[in-house]
């Protein structure tokens, strides 16, 4: 609201109108409070100029940096039983979903995608946070499967860029069942030896870390990453101590030998592209030229 | 541990009556003979009743109930020469998870189950039946050994998921639950999993992705403890009763969404007022499924335990 909006009556306001003048020309940094300008945020792949802190991200943008030339086709996300308890907390689930829904504009916590990574053949599936908190429910995980049959067939590395703060209660012991059905999915890559690579974003813990989040043949995590099993407020309420500060960060994890690296977003496409290729370089499936 | 329900009371106060009436039988009352017999006959369909209609909440209860039978209790009722066998040769030794070999009505298998402990000092000892990483990482040496040596193995989940702290946390709970649900899935001989008590979470899935999966009728499943689940949807720790109806964790439950393969009938009144019987029926079905597997060697059981988790939940030709 400005002056303007207050004091242009109606009619006129339809022609000045606000049109493609996009709401949040400024983000305030949640790392150092620092007010960001939306497009250089936006460039810097969503890291803080100022401070490293590495904002979350759609998984569009993910596709857009991480893609050759941002070349990349989306792979259809299968279709699940929905709502298959008919659950209600204050809220019907089915309403939540479709909220959702609206508001990412995406059918599920989860997008798959393929195309190419330094040349080599790749499937990405990135879960969206901002999809019910990237929850894993039946859709995520038919997603993964269906991700890991189109690496199997296509002969494609798989990587999982994981945010998510565990399984989805609205779906009850269904969800908890998404454990062993995604490991199993990562387990058939192996048929092929096909590399799957595990990438651990802000925040990854609960049911997605005690499956295929941890699993990666490579784990990487980004900076300042919540990364565990259990969320630090159960752990607190359990033990009734203060907790050590950060120790369930990326940053610690790397020192407790739980990942290979943690990587600034920035240098990630880079990363992959030597490690993909590295990794692959022996393996028939897969063309390097 | 001599606990009694809120809902069980009833039957408390009967028994109490009952046992009054028993001297005066004792000391030759007929009256009181008669009045016993009727007292029994009231005693036992009330508690038919009242478990006839458990809420969700009250299995809960039930299922937590730490006079029921537990891991190790199954062990004396059922197995012979067992061997327990310790440690995860990479930090330490879990004594909220353990495990053996042993002998099952003729089968040699492998053993791996969370023990809760009975009383105050045993549960302490047993960490509340709460396993660290080196818990699972045990279960995982223990599926090798049974892979190498081509034995079955039987799992016992009772808990109420993975240990919450700092420590656990350090040494890597979330990938030593992954690999131990990957050590199920490729195990090559037949896998069964009985739920005993509570099947909570994560920690409970690491031992429950067997070829069967059989459940007491009084058990719970569940991705998250009711209380946790009200205090994170309903943001109101006192809403368990509602998370419990909502989140469908009861054996019949579970037989609807083809997540068990079985269920055990349990005694009326629960597994904690006969624990043999229970004891006794869940070998029997264990058993069952045992030779329905027909277990023999170069079986393709990783195959059909993988076939059988991707089945769940999934829409079916319409």
């Amino acid at each position: 609201m400005n002056w303007l909006t207050n004091f242009v009556k109606p009619k006129i306001r339809a022609i000045v109108g606000k049109k493609d003048v996009p709401e949040n020309l400024w983000s305030k940094c949640n790392g150092c409070g620092e007010m960001l300008f939306h497009r250089d945020l936006k460039d810097n792949l969503g890291v803080c100029n100022q401070c490293n802190q590495h904002h979350k991200i759609s998984p569009v943008e993910r596709f857009d940096s991480l893609f050759d030339n941002s070349e990349y086709e989306l792979i259809e996300t299968p279709k699940v039983i929905s709502d298959p308890l008919k659950f209600r907390d204050t809220k019907k689930y089915t309403d939540r979903l479709k909220e959702n829904r609206s508001k990412t504009g995406s059918t599920e916590s989860i997008i798959l995608a393929h195309g190419k990574v330094n040349k080599i053949k790749t499937v990405i599936a990135s879960q969206n946070f901002s999809f019910m908190g990237g929850s894993l429910g039946m859709g995520t995980g038919e997603s993964i499967i269906n991700a890991a049959n189109y690496c199997v067939k296509n002969n494609c590395v798989l990587i999982i860029i994981a945010a998510a703060g565990g399984a989805r209660m609205q779906e009850g012991i269904l969800s908890l069942m998404q454990l062993p059905r995604t490991i199993i999915a990562i387990d058939s890559l192996k048929q092929k030896k096909i590399p799957y690579i595990s990438i651990l974003t802000d925040p990854t813990t609960g049911g997605v870390t005690a499956s295929y989040a941890m699993l990666g043949d490579i784990s990487i995590a980004e900076p300042g990453a919540l990364i565990g099993f259990a969320g630090p407020r159960v752990i607190e309420n359990t033990i009734r101590e203060k907790l050590p500060e950060n120790f369930q960060q990326s940053e610690k994890l790397l020192q407790n030998g739980m990942l290979d690296m943690v990587i600034d977003r920035r240098e990630l496409k880079e990363t992959l592209g030597k490690i993909i290729k590295l990794i692959t370089i022996n393996n028939k499936n897969f063309d390097h030229t | 541990m001599n606990i009694i329900l809120e809902f069980e009371k009833p039957i408390v106060e009967l028994e109490g009556k009952l046992k009054e009436l028993k001297h005066l039988v004792n000391s030759g009352d007929s009256k009181a003979r008669i009045e016993s017999s009727k007292l029994e006959k009231k005693i036992d369909t009330t508690l038919k009743e009242i478990y006839k209609k458990l809420t969700p909440w009250e299995k809960v209860l039930v299922a937590r109930h730490p006079g029921r039978p537990h891991f190790l209790d199954y062990i004396n009722g059922f197995i012979e020469d067992y061997i327990p066998l310790s440690g995860d040769r990479s930090f330490g030794e879990d004594t909220a998870l353990i495990g053996g070999i042993g002998l099952f009505r003729g089968f040699s298998v492998v053993l791996i189950g969370n023990e809760k402990g009975h009383d105050t000092k045993t549960r302490l000892e047993r960490n509340f039946g709460m396993a660290h990483p080196e818990g699972y990482r045990k279960a995982s040496r223990l599926m090798n050994l049974a892979n190498k040596f081509n034995l079955p193995v039987l799992t016992f989940v009772d808990t109420a998921g993975a240990y919450p702290g700092v420590e656990a946390e350090q040494r890597g709970q979330a990938e030593a639950i992954a690999r131990c649900i990957e050590s199920c899935i490729n195990l090559k001989t037949p896998l069964i999993s009985s739920i005993v008590g509570e099947g909570g979470s994560g920690g409970a899935m690491a031992l429950a992705a067997g070829n069967k999966v059989i459940m007491l009728e009084h058990s719970i499943y569940s991705v998250i403890s009711p209380e946790g689940c009200a205090s994170i949807l309903w943001r109101n720790s006192e809403r368990s009763k509602d998370a419990a109806e909502a989140l469908k964790l009861t054996s019949k439950d579970m037989l609807e969404l083809n997540v068990v393969d079985k269920v055990v009938r349990e005694p009326v009144g629960g597994a904690h007022r006969k624990p043999s019987e229970v004891i006794n029926d869940l070998a029997t079905v264990i058993e069952e499924q045992l030779i329905e597997l027909n277990f023999a060697e170069n079986k393709s059981y990783s195959d059909d335990r993988k076939e059988k988790f991707l089945a769940i939940g999934r829409i079916t030709n319409q």
